[in-house]
This record gives C-alpha cells, sequence and structure tokens, in this order.
C-alpha cells in the first residue's frame, strides 16, 4: 500500500512541476535565509569571544584626561614611571604593570618607509598586552634600565618595510634613533576595535623618551589583574594610588581614567549577540514568508486536487489511501525544499564569511528548527486541505468548483 | 429476454421502495419517493427522464457513491446502505465502472496512466498493470495515444479514455452519466457502439442516463423517470 502511494504521489508530483516548484521554492528560501543568517552572526560572536581572549587576561588600562562623555577627554598632565612604579608597589593583585608611551613616526629600512606609531614600554608591555615573540627574542629588563637601541616589531611592519626578507639583526631608523630588529612578534589580527594589532614597533621607554620623545611623559598604563582577583577593588585601589600621587583634593574630579578592558569586550559581544538575534529575526520572518508561500500555493491547488480526489474516490480509492498519497507528495516535496534549502544556506555562509571575515561556525540547532519548521508547514498545508476533500462524499468533490 | 425473467435469476442489483431526501425541514427536497427497479445481468439499461425527475440521485445510489434515506438498495444480494464508506469504496473498485458527462480524467496525466489508475488502488502489478491498460486502450481505439494528456486529446477521444478506464477492470456493471452530453452527434453515435459492444461482447451490464432518445434507442430497455418516480419502463428490441 505504501509503494502504491508513494507511486501515486510520485507521478503526481512530476505531473505539477510547477505546483512542486513553487511549493519547494518557499521551503527553500525559508530555511537558507534563516540558516545562513544564523550561522554568519554565530560567526560573529566567535569571533568576538577569540578576540576577547586575545586581550590579555585581566587588562585594566589607566588613561590621561578626564572623561567629558563618551570618547571624549579634557587634558591633564601626562603620567611618568614613577606613577607605574608606585601603583605595582601600593595595590595589591597586580600580575605586572606597563607604563607606555605611544608617537607617531615614520621607520625607514633601506629605501622603504611606513608611517606608524612607535610604543615605548618595559619588557612587562609584553606579556601584559598578550604579545608573543615569533622570532628573535624581546629585549629585557636590562636593556630597558639603559635605554638600548633595539626594537621589536609586529608582522605589518616587517611586511611593509622588509617584504620577505627577515627583519632580524637589521638596524631600522626611527627620526634620529637607528635601532636593531631584535625581535618579530605573532601576528593578532584585528582588534576588537577594528585596528591593526600587528603594526606595531615597541622599544624599551627610556630610549623611546629620550630619543624619540624628548620627554619623561608617560600616556598610559598597562595594568595585569591577578586571575580571580577583584577587579572592581583593584580599580578603586589603582584610582586611589593615583589620587594621591596626582596630589586631587577630596573635591576635585579624577584627571584620568580606568578602564576595564573585559567590560568593554563584554560589551561589544553583547552588540554583537543583539546583531545576531536581530539576524535571526529576520531569518524567522523570511521562514515565516516562505510558509505563507506554501501554504498559497497549497490552498491555490485545493479546487483541481479536490475534483482529482472525487475521481480517486469514485474509482474506489480508500479515504486513507488517498490521504497517504498527499501526505507523502507533502513529505517529499518538504524535504527535497528543506535539503536544498540548507545546502544553499551552508554554501552561501560558507562564500560569506570568507568575504566578510567572519568565521565559518556550522550551528546544527538552526538547520534542525529551520527543516522541521518547513516540513511541518508543508505537510500541514498539503495535508489538511486533501484530509477535508477526502471526507466529502465523493460526488461532491467531482461537482467542486 | 423472456429465457432470463423465465428462468428468474438472481437480479444484479435492486431497488427496493428506496426513497432520497436532502436537506432538513423547510428546504426538504425528495429525490426519489419510492423506487422499484430489478436489473439483472447484461441488460443494457437507458434511464431517461426531465431534469429534476430524480435520475441522477437514482445513478449515484446505483453507483454506490450515495445511500438510500429510506429502502434498500441490494447489490448481488448484499445491502449497500448497511455497508461502511471504505465497503462502499471497495464495492465500486472491484464491481463498478464510471463514465461520466464531463469525462473526469485527471489533467496532464497521459491516458496510459489514466487507464491505469483503478488497477493501482487493487493492487495489481506493475507487468499485468500496463498490459491491461493497453488493452483496454486498444479496446477503444486509442492505441496511438497512450502518452497524450486529457488537454491534447479531442472530448470524444477524452470520453473513450474514461471508457477505458471504466471497464478496464472487467467491472460487472458499468454506469454512465450522460457519457454523449458534451459530445457531437457523430462522436455521440462511436461512444454508443463502444458501449454496446462491451455489453454484448464481455456481458457487461450497462446503466446508461441519457436525455437523447436516439442514444436511448442503442439499449434494450428505457426507463422513464418522473417526479422521483418511475412513470415507465420497457423492454425494446434491441438496435
Amino acid at each position: 500500500m505504501f509503494a502504491n502511494a508513494l507511486l501515486l504521489a510520485l507521478r503526481e508530483l512530476r505531473r505539477n512541476v510547477m505546483r512542486s516548484i513553487l511549493t519547494m521554492l518557499g521551503i527553500i528560501i525559508g530555511v537558507s535565509a534563516v540558516i545562513t543568517l544564523v550561522t554568519l552572526g554565530g560567526g560573529a560572536t566567535q569571533q568576538v569571544t577569540q578576540q576577547i581572549a586575545s586581550l590579555g587576561s585581566n587588562l585594566l588600562m589607566i588613561s590621561v584626561g578626564k572623561r567629558m562623555g563618551p570618547g571624549q577627554m579634557s587634558g591633564a598632565a601626562a603620567f611618568n614611571l614613577g606613577d607605574s612604579e608606585a601603583l605595582f608597589r601600593d595595590v595589591a593583585d597586580l600580575v605586572a604593570v606597563a607604563p607606555v608611551a605611544i608617537g607617531a613616526t615614520t621607520a625607514i629600512y633601506a629605501n622603504e618607509n611606513w608611517s606608524t606609531n612607535v610604543t615605548g614600554s618595559t619588557e612587562d608591555f609584553f606579556p601584559v598586552s598578550n604579545q608573543q615573540i615569533a622570532e628573535g627574542r624581546l629585549f629585557n629588563a636590562s636593556e630597558v634600565r639603559v635605554g638600548a637601541a633595539v626594537c621589536v616589531i609586529g608582522q605589518t611592519v616587517a611586511t611593509k618595510l622588509f617584504r620577505q626578507q627577515s627583519p632580524l639583526n637589521t638596524r631600522i631608523r626611527l627620526q634620529k634613533l637607528s635601532c636593531e630588529v631584535i625581535g618579530l612578534l605573532k601576528s593578532k589580527g584585528q582588534s576588537t576595535m577594528g585596528s591593526d594589532q600587528d603594526d606595531i614597533i615597541v622599544v624599551p621607554l627610556r630610549t623611546f623618551q629620550r630619543r624619540i620623545a624628548g620627554n619623561q611623559d608617560v600616556n598610559l598604563i598597562k595594568v595585569s589583574v591577578k586571575e580571580g582577583a577583584d577587579t572592581e577593588r583593584v580599580k578603586s585601589d589603582l584610582e586611589r594610588v593615583m589620587r594621591v600621587r596626582r596630589h586631587l583634593a577630596t573635591n576635585e574630579e579624577n584627571n584620568f581614567n580606568v578602564l576595564d578592558m573585559k567590560e568593554i569586550a563584554t560589551m561589544l559581544s553583547t552588540t554583537t549577540q543583539t546583531m545576531t538575534g536581530l539576524l535571526s529575526a529576520v531569518g524567522a520572518v523570511s521562514l515565516l514568508v516562505g510558509g505563507i508561500g506554501i501554504m498559497n500555493i497549497m490552498l491555490v491547488a485545493v479546487t483541481e486536487r479536490t475534483r482529482e480526489i472525487g475521481i480517486r474516490l469514485a474509482i474506489g480509492a480508500l479515504e486513507h489511501e488517498v490521504l497517504l498519497q498527499f501526505l507523502v507528495e507533502a513529505v517529499v516535496l518538504s524535504s527535497f525544499g528543506g535539503i536544498i534549502g540548507i545546502v544553499l544556506a551552508l554554501s552561501t555562509a560558507l562564500a560569506l564569511s570568507g568575504l566578510l571575515q567572519v568565521p565559518f561556525v556550522f550551528q546544527g540547532g538552526i538547520v534542525i528548527i529551520a527543516f522541521l519548521f518547513s516540513a511541518t508547514v508543508g505537510v500541514v498545508f498539503g495535508y489538511f486541505p486533501a484530509r477535508k476533500a477526502a471526507r466529502l462524499d465523493p460526488i461532491e468533490a467531482l461537482r467542486h468548483e | 429476454m423472456s429465457d432470463i425473467n423465465g428462468a428468474l435469476p438472481t437480479p444484479l442489483l435492486e431497488l427496493r421502495n428506496v426513497t432520497k431526501i436532502y436537506g432538513a425541514g423547510d428546504a426538504q427536497m425528495q429525490a426519489l419517493a419510492g423506487i422499484n427497479l430489478s436489473i439483472y445481468p447484461g441488460e443494457f439499461v437507458a434511464v431517461m427522464g426531465p431534469s429534476g425527475s430524480g435520475k441522477s440521485t437514482c445513478m449515484n445510489i446505483l453507483g454506490c457513491l450515495d445511500t438510500p434515506t429510506t429502502g434498500h438498495y441490494l447489490f448481488q444480494g448484499i445491502d449497500v446502505g448497511s455497508l461502511s464508506r471504505n465497503q462502499r469504496a471497495l464495492l465500486r473498485r472491484n464491481y463498478l465502472g464510471f463514465v461520466f458527462q464531463g469525462f473526469n480524467l485527471l489533467n496532464r496525466t497521459s491516458a496510459l496512466e489514466n487507464v491505469e489508475l483503478p488497477l493501482i488502488y487493487r493492487g495489481t502489478t506493475t507487468a499485468v498493470r500496463h498490459q491491461l491498460a493497453r488493452q483496454a486502450l486498444q479496446a477503444v481505439g486509442l492505441s496511438d495515444r497512450e502518452n497524450h494528456t486529457p488537454g491534447e486529446l479531442s472530448g470524444g477521444q477524452q470520453q473513450r479514455v474514461a471508457i477505458a478506464r471504466a471497464i478496464v477492470t472487467g467491472p460487472s456493471l458499468l454506469l454512465a452519466d450522460e457519457p454523449t452530453g458534451n459530445l457531437d452527434s457523430a462522436r455521440s453515435v462511436e461512444i454508443m457502439e463502444l458501449l454496446t459492444s462491451f455489453n454484448r461482447d464481455k456481458g457487461i451490464t450497462v446503466v446508461m442516463v441519457t436525455h437523447e432518445p436516439e442514444m436511448a434507442a442503442y439499449a434494450k430497455r428505457i426507463v422513464h423517470f418522473k417526479d422521483g418516480l418511475i412513470d415507465t419502463d420497457h423492454q425494446q428490441g434491441g438496435h
């Protein structure tokens, strides 16, 4: 009996190629839209999560200036090396403190030059910023103390200045300073904010202050907090010590700002999740529209199909035989459309993830949900009108206009 | 016909005081007012009468598509009124063939597949099914039109496909509801000759509703309906 139903169903689908294709189209569009969007959204979320991990553990950043509002700072005196040493000495639960001074400059090697920022810091800069060495070595404490003319460069700088050549043991010029490249950093890619973390040149702080900036300023202090420590407490301790160092009276506001990087990263990941939610909503709408498309085609076909059912009943088909045929038709269409939709969605997501530089993360859950939803719509709207027709008297069904 | 009546064989079908009432309350409409009719195997009966005389209702009851309100319809001695929907469907499947005024073929479906349809529900194997369907199409003279769909066939050809579908299972009873109603006179004659030949050569009992006396003239017996009752019922010499 099932073989018969299959035979009849396949014959009916083959006869009505247009109707079959249109029905499947509804399923294909719905399924592929929702899977593509959710997959891309998931990829973006994962990317942000990885970037948070690359920030380094429990990083706090102290910058100069009072926070006036989003992105605005009022001017204030810079920090100095003594501030960072005091913080490390007086605040508990710190792993490392790295004073950072940054200046724009042009790096020159042979005929190549590259405009970038030079960072002056201590050997603690590398663990705090989660920067690791790829080739050569990092500078050490004694080189920092004496202000040696050495530098460590990132992948972008290396490519711009040296092309394929190894940069190690060569000298590059940074304004009046000629310094030896002793290390090449591992690539970190884009930061959460979209800046290139590999476009970097690091020299010892003292070298930077004496030979490039010509002052004792420190613009930024990066602080790495112990795992498991209470970041909020550390943050208020840092503020307290810094207020004393900067001689602020009790009624004065902070003229510096302590930023918890993790907080920002978490905020960004929340934003990404919101975006993913929005994309999923758009996908859900397409799924719904696809479902309505299927429903329309099925309902439009009812008149013709009611007569067909009348004919079948008149020549001796049993009600359940007719229904089984319609059920098989709906299931075949839905599964076919669903599978095409899934394949289409995954290849689109794969292509787009390359284009948008978002990792491709397969989301099994949404594939199953989308498939089940459209299959349900297909089966419900294919089956229930048929059930109504099959319960009619054959004469009624034959007369149906 | 005297030999048949003389031996008093069992009727193929028998209507005993059958009435049919549609609707309820004030909208009630009595289509059949008490019909008694016996039809014996091998007969060719034409049912005539004006519109609304109850002949179509009677055909639907004879075709087990509908059941009497009161009275009994016996098909080969079985009371059809007491059967379930599915049992009546099985009766249609195994013993009955239908030819409709509007042909009622499946659209976009080849003649061969249309004729095969009743055999599929019977569970006939593929090879036998093809063979029987081809034979039926050959019997109605459409061997060369096997793969044509109804849209590619003329009205007369479509009705011949419908007849092939009706006789492919070798039914005991062929019911034809105005089979020539949509056809011109030349095509009508072809159809009548086909029905006559199946009645004569294969012994299939034929009951046919028609408006046209020329078509009724092919039958051996003519039953006239009027106001839900049988008005006249007489044998004739045949064609």
